[in-house]
């Protein structure tokens, strides 16, 4: 649809997924240019270590967290939302897991 | 069974005043008995009486496959609701366990979820006699971890309704409430307990198939409640805004939700209620 000059053709849950990246970076300009540096790196960085980390097939997961971007995006388009932190535990098991 | 009576006793003790704290007195009182009687015989009689509790379980931190997960509970050594259960089980067996509770005695509406195939609150819920029960989240709900679903879509067709009291006028002597008869206030028995646990309108086939067009019956009782208000003066402006094909008029009266009703409430009555209310506008 919007990238006809794009070499593969995208799943419409991977569209999803871009639509909702896109979502954050237009949310942070709302932002001052400090928090929005902050917070666009913390973005980038979640959505990398997804694309690295999920199995693309694991489609309950994937629609998990995009539920819960989708939350974190409503939350951060409020004017009185300044800043975005995240906080890394690694739990026995595996290391996965960093919320708002 | 046991749950039956309690919905049933609840209604009835409504109407007579007296009889309310007796029938409340009594149940506290078979209660507590009961825990005590709990306590004392473990030390008499070993003789254990185990139930299975299959639960659900998904967590994020972990992405595989959701899976019932068995548990084995003493019932001897255990209170009788299903929600004490939950909370041995937690306590006991699998700290990971996640649901929401906070009351315990029916008013906050946190522990609301699917036993047995019927959905309820596990404070409300007597474990049933069977060797096995199955526990599973509220049925078509997203899960965020174990029993523990999304409620943002239920919360925001609450809100949608604007459940508040709006005027036109100012009230009758400034700086002070509204006035009401008490045959007005008669009227909103039956909505005002509504505590939006989310029983009924997870129970509605209607709801599974257009969640988020349809309002379900939580969000339409709710509705009833402030355009039979007698204080509240927009009572046509919310009749326009949920006369919709969707939004009021996907519920066609299946009348789970009464059934599920953990507070014996009838959610379809209201919606019919709404019905005739757009019918003689």
């Amino acid at each position: 649809m919007g990238g006809a000059s794009a070499p593969r053709r995208l799943s419409g849950m991977q569209k999803q997924v871009l639509a909702l990246y896109r979502g954050f970076l237009r949310a942070t300009r709302s932002k001052s240019p400090d928090d929005r540096h902050r917070i666009e790196s913390i973005v980038s960085s979640e959505f990398r270590r997804g694309a690295r980390q999920v199995d693309r097939k694991n489609f309950l997961y994937i629609e998990y967290l995009l539920r819960r971007g989708k939350k974190q995006l409503d939350q951060l388009k409020s004017p009185d939302t300044t800043g975005l932190s995240s906080l890394h535990f690694v739990p026995p098991s595996q290391s996965m897991g960093s919320r708002k | 069974m046991a749950t039956g009576i309690l919905k049933r006793a609840i209604p009835i003790a409504r109407g007579l005043a007296p009889s309310q704290s007796a029938a409340r007195l009594l149940l506290a009182r078979c209660h507590a008995s009961e825990t005590q009687a709990q306590q004392v015989e473990p030390k008499a009689k070993p003789a254990a009486s185990l139930k299975t509790f299959s639960i659900y379980r998904w967590t994020p931190d972990n992405p595989s496959k959701p899976e019932l997960q068995d548990f084995q509970i003493d019932l001897k050594e255990c209170g009788p609701m299903v929600l004490d259960a939950l909370i041995k089980i937690k306590n006991e067996i699998d700290p990971s366990l996640t649901f929401r509770r906070s009351c315990r005695e029916g008013i906050c509406g946190s522990c609301a979820m699917n036993i047995d195939g019927c959905n309820g609150l596990a404070c409300l819920t007597k474990i049933s006699d069977g060797a096995a029960s199955t526990i599973t989240p509220l049925p078509h709900m997203f899960v965020i971890k174990d029993l523990v679903v999304d409620m943002t879509n239920f919360y925001n067709q609450y809100k949608s309704i604007e459940p508040w009291l709006k005027r036109k006028s100012p009230s009758p002597t400034p700086g002070k409430e509204i006035p009401q008869s008490k045959k007005d206030r008669a009227k909103l028995d039956g909505m005002y307990e509504c505590i939006l646990c989310a029983c009924c309108s997870t129970s509605c086939p209607s709801y599974w198939w257009n969640p988020e067009s349809y309002l379900g019956p939580a969000a339409l009782l709710h509705a009833n409640r402030w355009i039979v208000d007698s204080r509240d003066e927009f009572t046509k402006e919310r009749l326009d805004a949920i006369n919709d094909e969707f939004k009021l008029y996907r519920c066609h009266t299946i009348l789970n939700c009464a059934r599920a009703c953990p507070k014996g409430l009838n959610p379809g009555k209201q919606i019919i209620n709404i019905k005739q209310l757009q019918l003689a506008k």
